[in-house]
């Protein structure tokens, strides 16, 4: 038996701990806004936060994960949209969408951790893939969401 | 939670719950859904108003989609539609998917519902906004009734009716019932171009919120009581057989149920996805590879070039291309090619699929919903009456989900479960190599010029697939199939004598439409010749084709509006320059000038790619300026790397490790820009925009490099320069 934590919720589960963590999520536990892309962590679609950093879930055995903090596309909102969320809405960002919660975990945490994040920042940590060719929409909208979460910080 | 421009409330941030963004997510009614309740929330779903929309008590207008989500926008697009017409709320507009069954139970109702070719819009805009004007004069019609006054003193606004002179205002959710039941003696005009009100405004697409969230539900993410999973695997060569294999490995995994045997392949059936997974790979199947095992792309493109030493069937001519060549000036000749390529959407195919004793279910992300349908009723031994195909957004579709390969595996493996619900993954490697590819091409091109440099005769000869061979074969006459030859048997330069001549061929190799068909290959290669002429007759690029375009005015303008917006001729830095392309595909007409940097090590970035656009009228001009944006990129991975090569029978790139596609560092900044005709034009937009980026592109790199690409990818070629 394998305990995680995933989005706060702690879940005991009757997985083989070589599991990819990915499949955890998706059929165990029903979280399936987190997507299998290539399963060879090379497309990120499967991002997820373990401890709050970007991890590819589709090459990650949920034993792994075990006692670490696991927080998806599911759980990334607080009361309200994280601002990457509102931000990838106002730039109406996604196509397809297929890509975009792996996009949106990268895009997170690199605007949580990097208060005005330059292009340079962007290119080097924004290297999901997404096959609609939303990049330039993407880019824009991280602007966006750093500009909204310093707002944010100087309201509070 | 609806949205209407960029502008948005803060309390429309606050994170939707499945009852507020249910509407916005599919209507994924599981088979025992309750008639007339919204599987999410419960809630009535409203008046049926006709096949096409519904209006629930609050005035709530659910708008049917018979087109496929894949990225797209129909969901925004094909409401819009209708909604320019009923003049309703916008921000009371849902979309769903309309139903095939349906569709087949009531002769065709919903028309067109193959989405491809780019044209959602221009296919179905006339019927859709039928259906909203003759929706917006019941709701007239059942307010007149009510009040008692002419129909002709009432108009409609923001969904509602409103009778001016007494000063009354009904809501559409309460006139709903009885516009039901009224029948229009006949069915209104409905609005031309200058007398939109909607269309033509940009607006946010209706399904991104759910796209923001996880809750969008794709064909991956069903989940039906008591389904079981299946892992697929194929042949790795095309014709390939199963000629032995042992169950007992997969059988001893935990969780794995059995394996069955399926057409050139066999599955893995299990309690969870990976699971099977694991079966599937603790097997060693013993193949038959069959007659093709030795296939080799590189000897198909060598075939297919030696056939351009030979007269083709002629697919246009104008005067004597041949004579004139004779007598030209000066002759110039150059051979081009272009490669299998896969389509490598993001989401690996699947299907899911629940047999019961009097109905069908199937849920996946189609873009024929129709032939699904067909499918298992074929398969099955079904009345197609009885099989309800519940389309899901695609995670891509480029043309690998119009094709039904993938269900038809599915509902095979479906029926040897019998009725335990199933759902089927393919592993990207399986859907790469099990998919069908953007066909081998060759291309020969010769023009002659006269004395003073004027271009006088053009000859082609193009060697590729007929994709239509394969499943219509009816509409190929004579060895010519449109769709291999289009952009070059309707080639827009006015030259006297061209010739423009085909052979048809066919490998192993399954062939299917892929984002922009023949237009990928072609207009790269007749708009890289075409700067090869240029330089033959001591011409800029764009004032050459300028002057060839004059009978062209549409052309002319969105090539004047690329070459203006780009700052044409500007100075680059050294080691950078622009180039210019221009194509028409899918009723569109589209220019571009990249400009693109190549290093002296050889290494390409395209920094920018201007865009003017000519598809005639818009409806919504963000979601065109998103394609656009699509179109560039995904042709530039495939211009840059994009390659299916074929050895020893099988696909050598299969995953993204060995299929480089362009990621944010790589991709360009893309402007689009509207040279719009207007009148009745209406063009497509989710394909034009992809023909013109190769050619710009390696124009551009020609002028850094000296380097003429004839070959696609860019990535195979020695780009140093000093």
């Amino acid at each position: 038996m394998i305990t995680l934590t995933v989005n706060g919720k702690t879940h005991t589960l009757d997985v083989e701990p070589d599991t990819p963590l990915l499949w955890v999520l998706r059929d165990h536990l029903d979280l399936t806004g987190t997507k299998f892309g290539c399963g060879i962590a090379q497309c990120g679609a499967c991002t997820v936060h373990l401890d709050g950093r970007p991890l590819r879930s589709c090459v990650t055995p949920v034993s792994v994960a075990e006692g670490q903090a696991i927080t998806t596309i599911e759980g990334l909102a607080g009361d309200t949209l994280h601002a990457v969320q509102q931000a990838w809405i106002e730039h109406d960002v996604p196509q397809c969408g297929y890509c975009q919660s792996g996009q949106l975990m990268v895009a997170a945490h690199l605007v949580d951790n990097t208060p005005n994040p330059s292009d340079e920042d962007i290119d080097q940590a924004m290297i999901n893939i997404c096959r609609c060719g939303t990049y330039p929409r993407m880019r824009s909208a991280i602007h966006r969401a750093a500009a909204l979460a310093r707002d944010a910080m100087a309201d509070a | 939670m609806t949205l209407q421009n960029s502008t948005l409330s803060r309390r429309a941030f606050v994170k939707s719950s499945v009852a507020a963004s249910g509407g916005l997510m599919l209507a994924l009614s599981l088979p025992k859904a309750n008639a007339g309740l919204d599987p999410w929330t419960g809630a009535p779903t409203g008046t049926e108003i006709s096949a096409w929309l519904t209006i629930d008590p609050n005035s709530q207008v659910t708008i049917r989609v018979a087109q496929s989500e894949m990225g797209e926008g129909v969901f925004t697009a094909m409401p819009m539609l209708v909604a320019e017409e009923l003049d309703c709320d916008w921000s009371q507009v849902k979309a769903e998917y309309a139903s095939a069954n349906r569709s087949v139970r009531e002769n065709g109702v919903y028309k067109r519902m193959g989405t491809g070719g780019s044209g959602a819009v221009r296919r179905s805009r006339e019927y859709l906004q039928q259906a909203g004007a003759s929706a917006r004069e019941r709701l007239k019609a059942a307010a007149a009734a009510r009040w008692e006054v002419p129909v002709a003193e009432l108009r409609t606004e923001g969904g509602e009716v409103l009778h001016d002179a007494s000063g009354r205002r009904t809501a559409y959710g309460v006139l709903a019932a009885e516009a039901a039941a009224i029948t229009l003696p006949e069915e209104p005009a409905i609005r031309k171009a200058g007398e939109f009100k909607l269309l033509g405004t940009p607006l946010n697409r209706l399904d991104v919120p759910s796209k923001v969230d996880g809750s969008a539900t794709f064909g991956i993410d069903v989940k039906v009581p008591g389904m079981v999973y299946a892992a697929y695997d194929a042949c790795p060569v095309w014709g390939g057989t199963l000629a032995a294999l042992d169950d007992a490995p997969a059988l001893a995994v935990k969780g794995v149920k059995k394996v069955i045997r399926v057409e050139d392949g066999f599955a893995v059936i299990a309690d969870s996805y990976w699971r099977a997974r694991k079966g599937l790979e603790a097997l060693s199947p013993q193949w038959d590879l069959g007659p093709n095992a030795g296939a080799s792309s590189d000897a198909m493109r060598a075939e297919f070039k030696s056939d351009l030493d030979r007269r083709g069937v002629v697919a246009h001519e104008e005067g004597d291309a041949y004579a004139s060549l004779e007598g030209a000036e000066t002759v110039i000749e150059a051979d081009y090619d272009a490669p299998y390529l896969a389509h490598l959407a993001m989401e690996p195919v699947n299907c899911t699929v629940a047999i019961a004793k009097d109905r069908v279910d199937v849920w996946t992300g189609t873009q024929n919903p129709e032939s699904v349908l067909g499918a298992a009723a074929e398969i099955l031994g079904r009345a197609p009456e009885t099989i309800h195909v519940h389309n899901c957004f695609l995670g891509g579709g480029f043309g690998r989900r119009s094709m039904p390969d993938f269900a038809r595996r599915a509902l095979a493996i479906a029926k040897a479960l019998g009725n335990t619900p199933v759902k089927v993954l393919w592993s990207r490697e399986a859907d790469t190599r099990t998919g069908h590819f953007r066909p081998l091409a060759a291309l020969r091109f010769k023009a002659g010029f006269d004395a003073n440099g004027k271009p006088v005769a053009l000859l082609n000869r193009s060697a590729t697939h007929s994709i239509l061979a394969g499943f219509r074969p009816e509409v190929v006459q004579n060895g010519l199939d449109g769709s291999s030859t289009e952009g070059l048997e309707n080639q827009p330069y006015d030259i006297a004598n061209v010739s423009i001549e085909h052979h048809l061929k066919r490998t192993p190799v399954p062939v299917w439409f892929w984002r922009s068909v023949g237009s990928s290959q072609n207009g790269f290669a007749l708009e890289a010749f075409i700067d090869e002429m240029a330089e033959a007759a001591g011409q800029d690029p764009l004032a050459f084709r300028q002057a060839l375009l004059h009978k062209h005015p549409a052309m002319l303008n969105t090539l004047n509006l690329a070459a203006e917006k780009a700052n044409w001729g500007r100075p680059m830095a050294p080691g950078s320059a622009q180039g210019i392309a221009i194509h028409e595909s899918f009723g569109s007409i589209c220019a571009q000038v990249a400009e693109v940097t190549v290093t002296q090590s050889g290494e390409v970035k395209v920094e920018r790619v201007v865009t003017a656009i000519d598809c005639g009228n818009t409806v919504n001009p963000r979601t065109i300026a998103e394609q656009v944006e699509s179109s560039v990129i995904y042709g530039l991975s495939a211009a840059l790397w994009g390659r299916s090569d074929i050895e020893n029978g099988q696909v050598v790139q299969q995953n993204f490790d060995r299929n480089r596609v362009v990621k944010m560092v790589e991709a360009p900044a893309v402007e689009t820009h509207f040279s719009l005709s207007g009148g009745e034009h209406w063009g497509g937009i989710g394909e034009p925009a992809l023909p013109p980026t190769a050619p710009a592109v390696v124009n551009a790199i020609y002028k850094i490099t000296g380097r003429r690409i004839r070959a696609l990818p860019i990535a195979q070629h020695d780009l140093r320069w000093s």
